[in-house]
């Protein structure tokens, strides 16, 4: 019973982690120019396929050693996807959102929207065009990264799968990363200046457009760094995964208090947890996979009765 | 060194400030007189890039400043202290302070300039690891005040430093505005309180409804009538 416990608690750190990964970019964006970002999903989508990309144009190589594979493989395929996800999140944010940046709150929430079926569609009916590539119309296999897919690591009688260990370890370099940026750089403090008071912060000679594509750039990632560690736990990657995955990790941003770094990275781990546990521990049909995303939204319903400001509650980006 | 010129500055349709025109001259205390709503604070902001102009100019140092970004106005030399504080209020004194000199890179020189502030005010150099919520009012006013002078601004604006101050904060903030301007620092001083504006000032305007009603020094305006009756307490 205790290790069925702690193999579960595994699997729920590795499934919020991932929710962590992609939250933080709701809950960063949001501190700052009040919008939900609802193509953020996609942005994690997107970052995916620019991984798989980079393995496409490295030749597609499946005969690499181990030291070669995670010292030089996975941190190309992790660049690919982010430049993948900035480049496109910085698009959105100049061409999709900032024209809108005095229209009323209900334009740019339709036009992420937009966005969000846009860069499903075209990654739908583009990405098989590009010679070589495969066609996206469905899932395509994600590439096997010697050292991690199929990897596992035990621990007593508890057995870690090596890509969920990645998805921990990659959450804990990254928070450790923006601790440093929001806390320590000239950008994260003009960032959590301007999320407190955009105004102020102008007449502190903060250039705010610059912020914003600054949190735009850092969300999009974390979501690149999330579609890879997708594509290495569930070995397939599909222009959909943004959707549930992006709905998931929006829900851990607000059960953590949207706007608070802290709380997207609490907030993801709480999700990941209790859909592990609840498929384990809940008796009968009630605890069948198909409940999982009802019991994770029944959580979410819960925390907002009960602290509407959500785990870690300020309306600001705090730090981290 | 600074000059508006028939500035029209609205919200929305709503126009609050008429078509004003004042200047302040390099290194002199400019005060802006005037009863709630009448404009002050719109002035203000409009002069930082905060508010886009309807129709008129603002001149600064023989350059086209209105339709500057705001955070370009910092770095050719304007600060403001804005109504109210304003402060990070998570943040500690020191963040504050430091993000007053965002706009600058001379690292070394910025620790010499907040050591100077906390010269300035001793309270905040004792505190200066607490966060700017948990200090009083004054003691925060003061905090607004040097996170203004971080930047090194050439003309600085303060929007009612002595709002819900005592006699004896409100006598400290005055000194400290006469100090900088023997520093060479020019300022665009809003106030409720006249009598201790018009006494600093080399100059004054009268706003009424977002119109200037009349100007003239300090010194003539502490004397004159009209501004007795409505803003000396008449007597
Ligand atoms: N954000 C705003 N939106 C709409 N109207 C505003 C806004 N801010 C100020 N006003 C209006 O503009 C006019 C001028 O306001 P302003 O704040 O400039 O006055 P003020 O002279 O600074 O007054 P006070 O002494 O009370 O600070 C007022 O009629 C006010 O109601
Ligand atoms: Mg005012």
């Amino acid at each position: 019973m205790l290790d069925l416990f702690f193999q579960q608690l595994i699997n729920g750190l590795s499934l919020g982690a991932l929710y962590a990964l992609i939250a933080v970019g709701y809950t960063v964006v949001y501190g700052i120019v009040q919008l939900i970002n609802f193509a953020h999903g996609e942005i994690f989508m997107v970052g995916a396929f620019g991984a798989f990309a980079t393995w496409m144009l490295l030749g597609q190589p499946t005969d690499w050693g181990v030291s070669a594979s995670l010292l030089i493989l996975l941190p190309l395929m992790l660049l690919g996807g982010i430049v993948v996800s900035v480049t496109v999140a910085l698009l959105t944010e100049r061409f999709a959102y900032r024209p809108l940046r005095n229209a009323p709150r209900l334009a740019p929430l339709i036009t992420a929207i937009g966005v969000s079926v846009f860069l499903q569609e075209f990654v739908r009916l583009f990405y098989g065009r590009i010679p070589g590539f495969p066609d996206a119309k469905s899932a395509i296999p994600f590439p096997s990264v010697a050292g991690i897919s199929g990897e596992i690591v035990r621990i007593g009688s508890v057995t870690i799968q090596m890509p969920a260990l990645f998805t921990i370890v990659a959450l804990a370099i990254s928070t450790l990363f923006l601790w440093f940026f929001v806390n320590r750089s000239k950008t994260g403090r003009a960032m959590v200046a301007t999320s407190q008071d955009p105004d102020t912060a102008r007449l502190m000679g903060i250039n705010v457009d610059k912020v914003i594509v600054a949190a735009f750039a850092v969300g999009a990632g974390l979501a690149a760094i999330a579609g890879v560690a997708h594509g290495l736990n569930y070995g397939n990657i599909d222009f959909r995964m943004g959707f549930l995955a992006g709905l998931k990790a929006f829900t851990a941003a607000v059960l953590g208090g949207i706007g608070n770094i802290n709380g997207a990275v609490v907030g993801g781990l709480v999700l990941g947890v209790v859909e592990a546990m609840a498929t384990t521990f809940i008796p009968g049909q009630f605890g069948s996979s198909a409940w999982k995303d009802v019991w994770a939204f029944a959580l979410l319903i819960l925390v907002l009765v009960f602290r509407p400001q959500g785990l870690l509650g300020a309306k600001v980006v705090d730090r981290a | 060194m600074l000059e508006v010129k028939d500035m029209v500055v609205a919200y929305g349709r709503v126009n609050a400030v008429k078509g004003i025109s004042f200047t302040v001259e390099e290194g002199q205390i400019v005060t802006l007189l005037g009863t709630n709503g009448a404009g002050k604070s719109t002035t203000l902001r409009a002069v930082s890039g905060l508010l886009k102009l309807v129709s008129g100019e603002i001149w600064f140092q023989g350059a086209r400043l209105d339709g500057t970004p705001a955070h370009r106005v910092v770095e050719l030399g304007i600060a403001q202290s804005p109504e109210g504080r304003r402060l990070f209020r998570q943040m500690t004194v020191e963040d504050n302070l430091k993000l007053g000199a965002y706009s600058r890179r001379d690292t070394a020189a910025i620790r010499s300039d907040m050591d100077r502030v906390y010269d300035l005010f001793p309270v905040l150099g004792s505190r200066r690891s607490e966060p700017a919520g948990l200090f009083s009012g004054g003691e925060q006013q003061m905090l607004a005040i040097g996170r203004a002078m971080m930047s090194r601004p050439k003309l600085l604006m303060l929007d009612e430093p002595s709002m819900g101050l005592s006699p004896i904060m409100t006598q400290t903030i005055m000194k400290t505005i006469r100090d900088l301007q023997a520093d060479g620092v020019t300022i665009l001083l809003v106030e409720q309180n006249a009598q201790a504006a018009l006494s600093l000032a080399d100059r004054g305007y009268v706003l009424e409804v977002g119109q200037i009603m009349f100007s003239d020094t300090g010194r003539n305006l502490l004397g004159d009538d009209r501004v007795k009756l409505t803003y000396l307490g008449a007597d």
